[in-house]
């Protein structure tokens, strides 16, 4: 048996400092680089191929970009896809819930609903919702077996605007509800049962503790439709609502310059998800508390770190000597 | 002879072709520790989730404090609980679990102060006051904000201890509080448990840890493919079992 001071003094491992880090010559990868030069060349190819097309006049571009009755496009298509969105997350919510019903009526009817508007194609959905005054001319809401009713005419209730959100609504509530199932499954039943034997009802369990915890799944892929629903609504020209795809195609089929118009849709197209991209980050890290020790560093960070610590070796705290254990057996 | 806090005749459990419990009989009474000791599979943690209606019993019958769990009798037939009523009375029965079951979302002091709040409906302030010293009873007081990932095994389970007492219960179930801890960490939640039995708690506990039966319960069941094959004070059956399965069972574990 040996007393502690031994091992201090064991020149071998000098425990009272720490090792240098490793100063090694990297290996090299020419292949990297060879991959890097090609793939640029081909990009920068084709960019260039387009940007300096011959009937491409940029000017026009220009012209329209900030043309008053394009912005007033972009504000209608985030509106009808803000109203839609909150169709599809609310009525999603509550078609998931009713999904993991034990009553198997009002479990089958949420699954026949997605089944329905999962399989048509949305395109059509509108196109439904817009001509239904041709097969349903007035509206009667009333009570049972009272005379107490309202009547409207169908063309003046169901605006195009209505018609759309109704068909991307609908058709989005079917996909969200997949979503909000999903997340509701990944809560662990132990959640559940910790919230029951606390004395809590259903509701509050699902309210108070899963679907808290759902959200964490849940957020990510709804990201991904808000970003797809701005692109989708543009399906809403067939319903002649007047966003953003519509009103460049009054505007081209004005002057012809098509691909000059199709072009200042897109960059706004680009714009608006791109934000949205970046609202979603912060998103998923404010729900995303609790769950784990670090939270994800946010695009600004990212960026930062790319950009002036790439090589920088990950930081280290100031050395504190290990404590000295006796040795039994030697 | 005061009502006994758990009654249990011939209680029957089966799950599917599974029978889980098959006839158990036992009765703790108010303020008495009661620990169950068995093998995997034998039916402990089953008959301790029926006690609060986490499981539905098939036959026989099962009261906490007089009144049937799951069930009201009035003359000779018996009602279901509405949802409503079953969680009323779940709401004065805590439950400590292996797994901890802490709510991931919630700082240690909102997990304690969740079910006071929202199935009580008692106001904010008192409830932070008694969450407070809940935490500080277990040794937590530094620990009030602090979300459970960030807390060890033995820390999580002592905030899921406080987040029951929280409700106030009459009575404490343990289903295996210590069977997903490490060893270092077993101690400070025995400690604690030690804690709530000195102060009077009716406590059901199912466990692994013989010394802490043998030194807290007052008294003990052996349990085994969904029977009770022996029971008496703790010390006696440990010490002298009686009968062949208890004796081969804890030469295992002892």
């Amino acid at each position: 048996m040996s007393t502690g001071s031994d091992a201090i003094s064991d020149p071998t491992f000098p425990a009272a400092q720490r090792p240098d880090a490793i100063k090694a010559i990297p290996v090299r990868h020419p292949w990297r680089w060879v991959a890097a030069v090609v793939v640029l060349a081909f990009a920068a190819a084709v960019i260039y191929t387009f940007a300096t097309a011959p009937g491409l006049q940029w000017s026009v571009v220009g012209q329209f970009l900030f043309y008053p009755e394009i912005l007033r496009g972009i504000l209608v298509t985030l509106e009808l896809t803000a109203i839609a969105m909150v169709i599809g997350v609310v009525l999603g919510v509550i078609l998931a819930v009713m999904r993991l019903s034990v009553n198997p009526i009002v479990s089958s009817v949420s699954w026949f609903y997605i089944w329905f508007f999962r399989g048509t194609p949305v395109l059509v959905q509108i196109f439904f919702w817009f001509n239904i005054g041709s097969i349903l001319p007035y509206l009667h809401i009333g009570i049972p077996f009272t005379h107490l009713f309202w009547i409207g005419t169908t063309n003046k209730i169901i605006t195009p605007l209505l018609a759309a959100i109704l068909g991307l609504g609908l058709n989005e509530a079917a996909y969200m509800s997949e979503i909000v199932r999903a997340g509701i499954i990944s809560v662990d039943t132990g959640q559940t049962e910790a919230a029951q034997a606390l004395g809590m009802t259903r509701v509050l369990v699902m309210r108070r503790i899963v679907l808290p915890q759902a959200m964490r799944v849940i957020i990510p892929p709804t990201g991904n439709e808000t970003i797809s629903m701005l692109k989708t609504s543009s399906l809403a020209y067939i319903a002649t609502v007047g966003e953003l795809f519509f009103i460049q195609k009054e505007i081209s089929n004005f002057n012809y310059d098509i691909i000059e118009l199709a072009i200042v849709a897109s960059i706004w197209y680009l714009a608006m998800t791109s934000v949205l991209t970046f609202g979603q980050y912060y998103l998923e890290r404010y729900f995303a508390r609790g769950a784990s020790r670090l939270l994800p560093p946010t695009p600004l960070q990212r960026l930062r770190r790319l950009l002036f610590h790439f090589h920088d070796p990950p930081p280290v705290g100031p050395f504190e000597p290990p404590p000295i254990y006796e040795e039994r057996l030697r | 002879m005061a009502t006994p806090m758990v009654l249990a005749e011939s209680v029957y459990k089966c799950f599917g072709r599974l029978e889980v419990l098959r006839g158990i009989n036992l009765s703790v009474a108010p303020r008495e520790v009661l620990c169950i000791v068995g093998p995997s599979g034998s039916g402990k943690s089953t008959f301790l989730r029926c006690i609060n209606h986490l499981e539905k019993i098939d036959g026989g019958r099962l009261s906490v404090d007089g009144e049937l769990v799951g069930y009201r009798q009035r003359g000779d037939k018996i009602y279901e609980l509405p949802d409503r009523e079953v969680c009323r009375k779940r709401a004065e029965i805590g439950m400590v679990f292996q797994r901890f079951n802490l709510f991931p979302h919630m700082t240690a002091l909102e997990n304690i102060m969740e079910a006071p709040l929202r199935v009580k409906g008692e106001a904010q302030k008192a409830v932070e006051e008694r969450g407070r010293a809940l935490l500080k009873r277990v040794g937590l007081a530094d620990k009030v904000d602090v979300y459970p990932n960030h807390l060890s095994g033995g820390q999580q389970q002592r905030v899921a201890i406080a987040r029951a007492l929280a409700m106030q219960p009459k009575l404490m179930l343990f289903d295996e509080p210590t069977s997903a801890l490490d060893p270092e960490l077993v101690g400070e939640v025995l400690d604690v448990m030690r804690g709530l039995a000195q102060d009077g708690m009716t406590m059901v506990v199912v466990t692994h840890e013989m010394g802490f039966a043998r030194e807290v319960g007052d008294s003990l069941v052996f349990m085994d493919g969904g029977v009770i094959v022996e029971s008496g004070s703790p010390r006696e059956v440990l010490s002298n079992p009686q009968h062949e399965r208890t004796r081969s069972f804890l030469s295992k574990v002892l």
